[in-house]
């Protein structure tokens, strides 16, 4: 009744979004949305954990996913924390201008 | 209807992910990683993982996202400027990201013959339903890494906490 879909095709799927994730990361110069893929990267591997639980037939993948998703809630946390005490010492939220240890 | 499933939230995830990385404004951004994680939420349902996609839904784009956005508006973060650093940031991004894909999906096709294919729903070993699997699972063999975690949310309240705060 239903049409198959292939597992590869959500890995390629999971691979697009990973590196459209990698590529922000790379290019962005806010500090925001350099935190937000790496967001991204997370979700693209969670899909690939979801589809590889769904192929085995187990639920342990989905559990991982489960702890993804509450370490990436903390790593949030912190994180937007942390952006916040930076941008209330030096005024920007440009990563190029945040060099102090460079100097 | 998974093949239709499939195309139109993927080709979403898709749409969403390349707008959040053409997208100059981070609250523009921000919206368009809100579509990505919802368009998951239906495909993880449509791999017959119910209790993740109202997981994504309600920790992903309900909490985090949220937290985003309050930051955003709270730091008043305009468009972002074009420095000397974007520029190198150009060059080396995109061929990166560019053989990263590569690679992937290279190891991905050669073996997609091994991987078979998905059905609508889900079809777990000997469960009744998602959830009851889960958490039968997450509650007798996995409980002390559960409880870790909350400590580790803990840990973080309290981490958050110190670092926002106002410094006297």
């Amino acid at each position: 009744m239903s049409a198959q879909v292939p597992i590869a095709y959500y890995l390629i799927l999971a691979a697009i979004l990973f590196s459209t994730g990698v590529a922000a990361f790379l290019i962005k110069r806010n500090i925001i949305t350099i935190f937000m893929s790496i967001e991204l990267m997370l979700n693209a591997v969670n899909l690939t954990f979801v589809a590889f639980a769904h192929m085995w037939h187990q639920v342990q993948g989905q559990i991982f996913v489960f702890f993804v998703m509450v370490v990436a809630a903390a790593e949030a946390a912190v994180g937007l924390a942390i952006i916040i005490a930076i941008f209330r010492s030096r005024q920007t939220l440009n990563v190029d201008q945040i060099n102090l240890l460079k100097n | 209807m998974q093949l239709a499933l499939f195309l139109i939230f993927g080709g979403l995830a898709i749409a969403g992910a390349i707008n959040l990385l053409l997208q100059k404004h981070p609250i523009n951004s921000a919206l368009s990683l809100v579509v990505v994680m919802m368009s998951l939420a239906v495909l993880y349902w449509s791999l017959g993982a119910e209790f993740l996609a109202a997981a994504q839904v309600i920790v992903y784009s309900g909490a985090i996202m949220v937290l985003f956005v309050f930051v955003i508006m709270l730091l008043n973060a305009g468009e972002e400027e074009h420095t000397h650093g974007s520029r190198a940031a150009y060059i080396a991004g995109f061929p990166g990201a560019a053989a990263i894909f590569c690679v992937l999906s290279f190891v991905f096709l050669t073996e997609s013959k091994h991987l078979g294919s998905a059905n609508l729903g889900g079809q777990l070993s000997q469960a009744s339903n998602n959830i009851a699997e889960i958490s039968s699972v997450l509650f007798t063999k996995l409980l002390l890494p559960f409880e870790v975690t909350s400590i580790l949310i803990l840990v973080a309240i309290l981490g958050a906490v110190v670092l926002a705060r106002k410094e006297q």
